[in-house]
């Protein structure tokens, strides 16, 4: 069992997500980063829709109240362990007493950290995932106690393994066109890609704000609600654009100039409010194909794990 | 008209049948949702049904979009039955003048007397048509044209529970209490959303409702009931 001595305000649990209910109006929510969301859980081996902790902007402090087996995905964070820094992607066993740091370090918004059988959190309409703004769950604050479901099998004493990072490359993130792209005129879609887009400081886990030029419509900011997939960026009245998130209503009235594809979702939620990002069309089979070569990654995860000593 | 099917990212198509808010348009998107219900296709993972399109969430990597696109030009040129009229429910709803603060307004700006206003919204039969905004909230077709108008000035911070309010042409029997400018013309004692009921939602997009006029005593014992966890309004088809 994990105590929490220190929680960022936007650090709360989250599994894959309340899904199925968006139809009822229900904010799907779940990992801002899918990707450091499953290989939190792939290093302990946990099912794929377990919980995990999601760590916000500014960090993580636990404590173990007893040995606990735990992993962690927080790229670009810093992680440290009773004074010793630990790779930013590991799992481990703590000895009682022992406590680790996560704390904001070059790069990166969200980390995850795992329990095995995952983080156990009241189940909500089928879901552990928190959606503050509807009142389903709450952050993480100091004293919380964190322990993982399923049968106790008392502290499992794994190796401690850290796992190679992947490329992290600075590629203009990836979007599809559409679906509301004929309210914009050409120069419009080619504004979008040709600018560079500060992430606002407003930012959360409803939408990244993108500030930058302005995007006007041609036919109007005003569309009959549609509904809104995860990486729509659309532009209200304002002309300034929003990517919306996790946290996102499910359905929308204002035109969706294009959508981020799955793959690069990540690397949008982890670029920082403040720096600048730039964007690129592509084609659904070009975004599919990136898919799948994320999801491959994933599930070779176990070769790219190398096996520690920690001291 | 053929609906246009527009991609949204890589792992959505949304199915456009118009660009209006429209009765017509709504039973055509609800049929498409039911014929894809009836039918499950592995890899759509969810349909959000809106008053002009449906909208489809899937796994490309499971079901590649050229075969999503290939079932629902399917079950489009099938001719899409309109969907079953579905269940019937009959809510109860208390329009007495401390529940309907905007009733004046209303009958001001349409011209109409307002005892005419609650004539004609208590008369229509709704459709559910969507959901949206907020976890509950009902978005209804079926509003009486004469009761179109736009929405205040000025949000309300909060309007209570299962308010029966309307704006711009809709109905939306109203969730839990959030902050509007919708115009409010009654309230239901029912939960539309209750997270620990199963199931949490008492209507399903494509329900008809009948709203069965009560006065404020008759509220108040309805409401105790429904705290109690029961379910007040009576499902009739």
């Amino acid at each position: 069992m994990l105590r929490v001595l220190r929680a960022g305000p936007l650090t709360t649990v989250q599994d894959a997500g309340r899904h199925g209910l968006m139809r009822f109006g229900i904010t799907p929510a779940g990992p801002m980063d899918w990707i450091a969301f499953a290989t939190a859980s792939q290093l302990l081996a946990a099912p794929p829709d377990a919980a995990a902790v999601e760590i916000g902007p500014s960090g993580l402090t636990i404590r173990a109240e007893a040995p606990q087996r735990l992993a962690i995905a927080a790229p670009g964070f810093r992680v440290i362990r009773d004074g010793t820094p630990l790779p930013s992607r590991v799992a481990l066993t703590l000895r009682r007493g022992q406590i680790i740091d996560i704390t904001p370090g070059p790069f990166g918004v969200w980390g995850y950290l795992a329990l095995p059988g995952g983080i156990d959190a009241p189940v909500v309409m089928g879901s552990r995932a928190t959606h503050q703004r509807s009142g389903l769950g709450r952050a993480l604050a100091a004293g919380d106690a964190l322990s993982g479901c399923g049968p106790d099998r008392g502290p499992d004493t794994g190796p401690d393994i850290a796992l190679i990072p992947p490329a992290c490359p600075d590629a203009p993130i990836r979007l599809l066109r559409g679906p509301q792209d004929d309210h914009f005129a050409p120069d419009v879609h080619d504004l979008l890609a040709a600018a560079s887009w500060r992430i606002g400081r407003k930012s959360d886990r409803m939408a990244w704000r993108l500030e930058g030029p302005s995007l006007p419509a041609v036919k109007g900011h005003d569309i009959v609600s549609d509904g809104i997939p995860m990486g729509a960026i659309q532009v209200p009245g304002d002309g300034q654009p929003l990517c919306l998130m996790a946290d996102r209503q499910p359905t929308g009235g204002y035109p969706k100039i294009a959508c981020v594809i799955t793959a690069d979702l990540p690397r949008l939620a982890q670029s920082r409010p403040g720096e600048t990002v730039r964007f690129t069309p592509v084609t659904h089979d070009e975004a599919t194909t990136a898919l799948r070569g994320a999801r491959q990654w994933l599930a070779d995860l176990p070769r790219h794990r190398r096996f520690l000593r920690l001291p | 008209m053929i609906p246009r099917l527009l991609d949204a990212g890589d792992s959505a198509l949304s199915v456009q049948f118009g660009d209006r808010i429209d009765a017509e348009l709504s039973v055509r998107v609800l049929a498409l949702d039911a014929a894809l219900a009836a039918d499950p296709l592995p890899g759509i993972t969810e349909t959000v049904p809106t008053y002009r399109a449906l909208m489809i969430h899937y796994d490309p990597l499971r079901l590649p979009r050229a075969a999503l696109v290939a079932h629902v030009t399917g079950a489009l040129s099938a001719g899409v039955r309109p969907a079953d009229d579905g269940r019937l429910w009959t809510v109860p709803a208390c329009c007495a003048p401390e529940m309907a603060e905007d009733l004046p307004h209303v009958a001001a700006t349409t011209g109409l007397s307002p005892a005419r206003v609650l004539d004609l919204f208590l008369a229509a039969t709704y459709r559910v048509a969507m959901y949206g905004f907020a976890p509950g909230w009902a978005y209804l077709s079926g509003l009486d044209p004469a009761l179109g108008l736009p929405r205040r000035a000025s949000p309300r911070d909060r309007i209570p529970g299962g308010a029966l309010i309307i704006a711009g042409g809709q109905a939306i029997v109203a969730g839990p209490a959030m902050p509007s400018g919708w115009h409010i013309l009654g309230r239901t004692p029912e939960a539309m959303f209750a997270p620990a009921r199963t199931p949490p939602f008492l209507l399903q997009p494509g329900d008809r409702l009948r709203l069965d006029a009560v006065d404020a005593a008759t509220f108040a014992t309805l409401q105790a009931r429904v705290a109690t966890g029961e379910t007040v309004a009576r499902r009739s088809a």
